[in-house]
């Protein structure tokens, strides 16, 4: 790896003048699963490092007091997987944690190191703009919340300013009765990256009609992606699986995905049209 | 590179040793400390070889820092067999031919060790997700499931 000092403050306050002492040149590290490989391959070399892992005030998850959760920064992919309380909110999200990669991997990547990285073709952002959360993010100066939908900038780009620390991923209250499914194309190993990736939250009224729908699409353009158009056109229909299959071709245009390994941006259209036909459908069970 | 002074638990005895802030563990465990037993095989936590357990958590050694373990407890496949008897995992790899060349053995048998930790009677389903991790190249992977299953029985 690249040469670097490595500094491991013990507290939010600590950690935040570090980040404002060295800038551009340092680089925050907690569970390691992004960083390190990109230190070892030299895209990125920081000269200073700075070790979250004894921030324990970052780890953790609570219920919020208007009723949703929120996930602390350092809270790990497999913490989230087996939270009781996250199951008792809303069980796709514990599903969603569970699909990433491997569980060795699981058991060191972090929640806010996640959402930071913000790789388009990552697991859990899709699900976290289904469930409208927010990305809770601290300076020296101030705490502010940042919409998911205004967090995700670019490939690996998110709204932080310099000297901000990202703390929680807070996903406000859901609706009572609102499903929620992540279903991803894996159509090489299971720990892959996902060819596409949909996450989608339905809720039905009495007489099946869709009250509410939000579509987080992976890996289908340059960060996660809603759906609008799809989502409108389902909304406050009753919905069959014709209606579905009627609407789902809307997705293709909604999404802007590149050529890559895992298919051509013409292939990778029109299997966001399939998976996110397959996940309303599966919704409706 | 700063250097930092690091304390933690190795396979059930206390340690303290003294590393760069750019050492990774699976580097410290073979070449610092001589414990050659972790390998290293795809150095981007895909392929399981270097599987150790770390309060009691199995991870990628070849993606953590080694300053990550002060203060942790450490379990590498060295501390498997105790006073030469091997684990009821490790005899049954052997009974069942859990392993052909061998690279991925410690690995396997970590993870597995693991997995038999937090789930001492595991589906052959929940052996196959949890084990998903650990890549075997000679393709033995039947042998590996039929050893974890057998190790998980023998612990009735």
């Amino acid at each position: 790896m690249t040469t670097f000092d490595y500094h491991e403050p013990t507290s939010l306050a600590e950690a935040l003048a570090l980040v404002k002492e060295y800038g551009d040149d340092a680089a925050l590290i907690a569970g390691g699963t992004n960083l390190v490989i990109m230190m070892r391959q030299g895209l990125v070399t920081p000269k200073h490092v700075i070790g979250l892992r004894k921030l324990r005030e970052l780890r953790g998850i609570a219920p919020t007091a208007q009723g949703g959760i929120e996930i602390g920064a350092l809270t790990t992919h497999r913490e989230v997987e087996r939270s009781a309380m996250v199951e008792r909110f809303f069980p796709a999200l514990c599903r969603t944690f569970g699909h990433i990669a491997t569980v060795r991997i699981r058991n060191q990547a972090t929640v806010g190191g996640n959402v930071v990285h913000a790789d388009p073709a990552q697991d859990p952002p899709p699900m976290l703009l289904a469930l409208n959360a927010e990305i809770v993010v601290a300076s020296d100066a101030k705490t502010r919340t940042i919409p998911a939908t205004e967090f995700f900038r670019d490939f690996f780009e998110v709204a932080l300013e310099p000297g901000e620390i990202v703390t929680a991923v807070r996903i406000p209250p859901q609706p009572s009765g609102l499903k929620g499914t992540y279903v991803k194309f894996l159509p090489g190993s299971k720990d892959d990256y996902a060819t596409v990736a949909v996450a989608a939250a339905l809720k039905l009224g009495p007489d099946g009609t869709c009250e509410d729908i939000r579509i987080g699409l992976g890996s289908l353009g340059a960060t996660p992606l809603r759906a609008p158009k799809t989502e409108a056109a389902l909304k406050g229909k009753k919905l069959t699986e014709q209606v579905i299959s009627d609407a789902a071709p809307l997705v293709r245009d909604e999404v802007d995905p590149l050529d890559d390994i895992r298919g051509s941006a013409k292939y990778k259209r029109e299997m966001a049209r399939v998976w996110t036909e397959r996940a309303l459908k599966s919704l409706l069970k | 590179m700063s250097t930092h002074t690091i304390q933690f638990e190795l396979n059930g005895q206390q340690r303290t040793a003294s590393v760069d802030a750019g050492r990774l563990l699976v580097d410290f465990l073979r070449y610092d400390l001589g414990l050659t037993g972790t390998k290293e095989g795809c150095s981007i936590g895909v392929c399981g070889a270097c599987s150790v357990i770390v309060d009691g958590e199995v991870v990628s050694a070849c993606l953590t820092p080694a300053v990550f373990i002060d203060g942790s407890s450490v379990r590498t496949v060295e501390g498997l067999a105790q006073d030469g008897n091997l684990t009821p995992l490790q005899d049954a790899f052997i009974r069942k031919g859990g392993f052909q060349c061998g690279i991925c053995t410690s690995g396997q048998l970590m993870a597995a060790t693991a997995l038999l930790e937090a789930n001492p009677h595991p589906t052959v389903e929940e052996i196959k997700a949890w084990m998903m991790g650990n890549l075997c190249r000679c393709t033995g992977y039947y042998q590996i499931v039929e050893a974890i299953q057998d190790a998980a029985e023998a612990s009735v």
